[in-house]
């Protein structure tokens, strides 16, 4: 299928929508309209937790929070609903922010207790306050008048609500392709990836969450006028469980998702309305919940990624589009050969009783490459860490390009100019080749939340995708660089870590254990690719493990043991230290 | 609020948090062997006052139906999974676990339920009858999908305690009961009038969670449920089998839910709908515990019944929103001391 069948299918969808009035029942406008509602609310869940990763409890609460918002405004103090928006929207965004700021740095399963504890704090405060009306909630609100007309039928209020929700599908769907998207996309799966390539995972998560709420606002907003009554039953944890349970019925990792999802839980829940007094008269209302929920688990255990993916199954895969020639990107100035770059004085790094680091120093010069190597359990992965960030050193200084970055973060590492790949590859297997070496290119870019929701960040996107498929050919993946990161085989993944590493333009590569677990052939392509930098100037730090790999194509080494310094000198003066042979072969020779 | 007040109320949020250690324990003991935050177990800790009330009133409980229709499903899905795997001569085995074990209890409330019975049996009865509805619902839905994420697992467990809740209001139905409490003595205590019934809840969360710890140091059964908590692969490497360790770590939680729903019974009415609430906050006093720590679990549960006592005194309306209110900075706090190593776990 190409882009321009997927267009033609959507304006048909959308034409269907906009018949449906004429054609059904106002009862049937009506179950549409609160699938359109819970849409909204659930497509801020998909993007939270199904793209993002993070669970929230809370949705519901957020809903709660812009309804009563808009039903203060207008039903007590006369303001007209637009202000209602205005209001819901400003309340609910601050309050996300805030609980996000607050929140969003707990790892785990506090997560989603966390927002459990406030989706109920914010559910009894609705309850208790004399402003709201009490748990009676507050009625005669006003309906939303556009140019004078006033959408009080369920018909009138469909077009709005439709088209809030096909906007939002639009811009979410936009955002998602975008850079902060793609980052968005890199999440889950851990952390310490994404901060290796400079992104900022927090402020991230927090925009995210902000992004949530503000669908929920919509979604409460557009609720509140159109039953034109609220009450904080609608809001309660239960109300955030049935969201969740929508975008978990329709399939998480992707936003149509949200539309099957909603859809289908409203419309099974209507039926078992209808179907039941039937069957059961008389204790049809207290089985209604029960024959729900056994369906649901039935439904989880036979189908866990949700319905949309058997869905998809049956339609053929969109055909992406190949990126085109673009201007080039700006580079970073790189140091000239032979400046001292990074410098390592004295460092050491104990884990409890272990000492794993113990006062090493060396120097690393602009255009070299540098091999540390030493046996198992010498600390080279440590001092890895500690170079990268990923660990703090508990003595010693690092310097790179005479600034101190012994204490710095790993992300603002990355953006001064070091970049990494890791000893157990981490890519994010179900992105896209192309998708993964731009995340690496995400630090040279510029465009945000909002440009990439609106597609105005076009130019600089060709630009980053021209970049990504010129790295892709270098390590030689171009032709598989639209399948998913996860059907490579393992060397073929540590080219393309390189090539990630290469887009982020560093000044400094630092490589852990390149090699281990190749093939003979795929160990040469490795061996060619350092020729192709060393012939570009690029300056290199590799751990390494294989000898014979890393002896033909470092300048220097630095040999390490226990976690000390042994020694450091070119490859052939290391291969003739019998302190070196002692550490490696124990003596023998 | 002077000193007198200040001691009663504390004397009463201890007796609550009591309560909530146990319930509390329960949650973590599952958690920590299953991977499953069972939602529902606040339901059974209500399910058991309410079984206790039925007893009182010489009816039926219908917790009966409950457990009838379980023990039918469960041993109905392990027949066929018997069958399917061409263990036939086990089958036996199955139905003396799945069916008659539970239905025993089952038989004898049936029988005795009409006639005047003494507050020990009653309440030997209606723990018995709890016992097997945890560990039913493990097999029903959850072994199916053990190895699914956290995630899918807590959203068949919030499904589950739906479905009990709806149950609830069908067997029991809207009214609310208070158990006869245990006993009707008053002590003096340093100027302050302390009930049998408070020291009770306190002496028996004392000694049962006593006994929990007893039993992971000193039996082989808790040994394993340790070690399943610890690593599922390694338990599985030295011949522990999850699930039945899952089995033990639900009958066991049950246990404690049992005895949590015969103490709460007398101090507050039960409806066939509050265990959520009831469970919601020993929970809170497990997240306090990490979901990990059995002693944290226990204080953090003591921490928040203190809590609710006093925020219900400075203002019973806004009570539920202090105390949930209240648990982001203890989880911020929990966050902050729990940091960073935890992150290559996770890492895919």
């Amino acid at each position: 299928m190409t882009a321009r069948q997927q267009r033609l299918i959507s304006v048909g969808a959308i034409l269907l929508l906009a018949v449906a009035p004429a054609l059904l029942s106002p009862f049937k406008i009506t179950l549409l309209n609160f699938i359109g509602i819970y849409t909204l609310a659930v497509l801020g869940l998909v993007l939270l937790t199904g793209v993002g990763g993070m669970l929230s409890f809370g949705q519901a609460a957020f809903v709660g929070i812009a309804a009563y918002a808009t039903a203060w405004a207008c039903a007590i103090h006369g303001h007209s609903p637009w202000l209602g928006l205005v209001l819901a929207v400003v309340l609910v965004c601050g309050i996300a922010a805030l609980l996000g700021a607050i929140t969003l740095r707990l790892e785990g399963h506090f997560l989603p207790l966390s927002t459990i504890a406030w989706g109920l704090a914010i559910y009894f405060l609705f309850g208790n306050i004399d402003a709201l009306g009490h748990f009676n909630g507050i009625g005669d609100i006003p309906p939303i008048s556009i140019s004078g007309v006033a959408l009080r039928s369920s018909a009138q209020i469909f077009y709005l609500i439709w088209a809030v929700v096909i906007a939002a599908l639009y811009l979410c769907g936009n955002l998602l392709a975008s850079r902060e998207g793609r980052a968005l996309r890199a999440l889950r799966g851990g952390r310490i990836m994404v901060e290796s390539l400079g992104i900022n995972s927090f402020r991230i998560k927090v925009a995210t969450f902000v992004i949530a709420a503000l669908l929920s606002a919509l979604s409460g907003w557009l609720y509140a006028h159109m039953g034109r009554f609220v009450s904080p039953a609608p809001f309660d944890v239960n109300a955030g469980i049935l969201y969740l349970l929508m975008a978990m019925v329709g399939g998480m990792e992707h936003l149509l998702g949200a539309v099957v999802g909603a859809t289908i839980v409203t419309l099974l829940r209507n039926t078992i309305q209808d179907v039941l007094p039937l069957i059961a008269p008389g204790v049809s209302g207290q089985l209604e919940t029960v024959v729900f929920a056994v369906l649901f688990v039935v439904l989880l255990q036979r189908a866990r990624t949700g319905l949309l993916p058997f869905l998809l199954r049956w339609l053929p895969q969109l055909e992406p589009s190949r990126p085109i020639s673009a201007p080039p990107m700006a580079r970073r100035r790189q140091p000239m050969k032979g400046v001292p770059l990074l410098s390592v004085e004295g460092v050491e790094r104990r884990f409890g009783g272990l000492l794993a680091v113990n006062d090493v120093s060396f120097e690393l010069k602009a255009g070299e490459i540098l091999g540390l190597i030493g046996p198992n359990g010498a600390g080279k992965s440590t001092m890895f860490n500690l170079i990268t960030g990923v660990l703090r050193p508990d003595r010693g200084r690092i310097r790179f390009l005479d600034v101190d970055i012994t204490r710095r973060p790993q992300r603002e590492i990355a953006r001064a100019g070091i970049a990494r790949t890791f000893q157990h590859v981490k890519l994010r297997p179900k992105m896209t080749l192309l998708d993964n070496v731009l995340l690496g290119i995400y630090p040279r870019t510029r465009a945000g939340f909002l440009a990439g929701a609106l597609r105005l960040d076009r130019a600089e996107e060709s630009q980053a995708r021209y970049e990504a498929i010129r790295l892709l050919q270098r390590v030689g993946l171009a032709e598989r660089a639209f399948e998913s990161a996860g059907t490579l085989p393992l060397g073929s993944q540590r080219l393309l870590e390189i090539a990630r590493a290469l887009a982020a333009d560093p000044m400094l590569l630092v490589l852990d254990e390149p090699a281990a677990g190749l093939r003979r052939t795929e160990k040469l392509d490795l061996a060619r690719l350092f020729e192709n930098l060393r012939a570009q100037g690029l300056t290199v730090l590799v751990v390494e493990h294989d000898m014979d790999f890393v002896m033909g194509l470092v300048d220097r080494t630095v040999v390490m043991d226990f976690g000390s310094k042994l020694c450091e000198g070119l490859p052939t003066e290391i291969q003739a230290d019998p302190r070196v042979q002692e550490a490696y072969l124990g003596g023998v020779v | 609020m002077d000193a007198q007040i200040a001691a009663i109320l504390a004397i009463d949020g201890i007796a609550t948090g009591a309560i909530y250690v146990l319930i509390g324990l329960g949650f973590v003991l599952i958690f920590a062997v299953t991977r499953v935050i069972f939602v529902p177990f606040g339901d059974i800790v209500s399910f058991t006052a309410l079984t206790l009330a039925s007893l009182e009133m010489r009816r039926l409980p219908g917790t009966i139906g409950l457990v009838i229709a379980l023990a039918g499903l469960a041993s109905l899905m392990e027949i066929v999974a018997k069958l399917r795997a061409r263990e036939c001569h086990l089958i036996p085995r199955t139905i003396l676990c799945f069916l008659v074990l539970p239905l025993l209890p089952a038989a004898a409330v049936w029988l005795l339920s009409g006639a005047p019975l003494a507050m020990p049996s009653r309440i030997v009865l209606s723990l018995a009858l709890i016992l097997p509805i945890a560990p039913l619902l493990d097999r029903v839905a959850f072994r199916p999908i053990a190895d699914g994420s956290i995630l899918l697992l807590l959203i068949v467990s919030v499904a589950i305690h739906f479905a009990l809740v709806g149950l609830g209001l069908l067997f029991f139905g809207p009214e609310g009961v208070r158990t006869q409490p245990l006993s009707d003595a008053v002590f003096e205590i340093a100027g302050l009038t302390v009930s049998a019934q408070t020291l009770l809840i306190v002496a028996a969360s004392i000694v049962f969670s006593g006994l929990l710890f007893l039993f992971f140091d000193f039996s082989l059964t808790g040994k394993a449920l340790q070690a399943t908590a610890l690593n599922r692969t390694g338990a599985r490497l030295v011949g522990i089998r999850p699930a039945s360790t899952g089995t033990a770590a639900y009958l066991l939680a049950s246990a404690l839910a049992g005895i949590s729903g015969v103490l709460i019974g007398p101090a507050t009415t039960i409806f066939y709908d509050s265990g959520f609430l009831i469970g919601l906050k020993a929970f809170v006093g497990a997240i306090i515990g990490a979901m990990a720590s059995y002693p944290m679990t226990a204080l953090g549960a003591v921490f928040v019944g203190l809590l609710e006592s006093f925020a219900s005194f400075w203002s019973s309306a806004f009570k539920e929103v202090i105390v949930f209110g209240l648990l982001i900075p203890v989880l911020l706090w929990r966050s902050l001391t729990l940091t960073a190593d935890t992150d290559e776990s996770t890492e895919e």
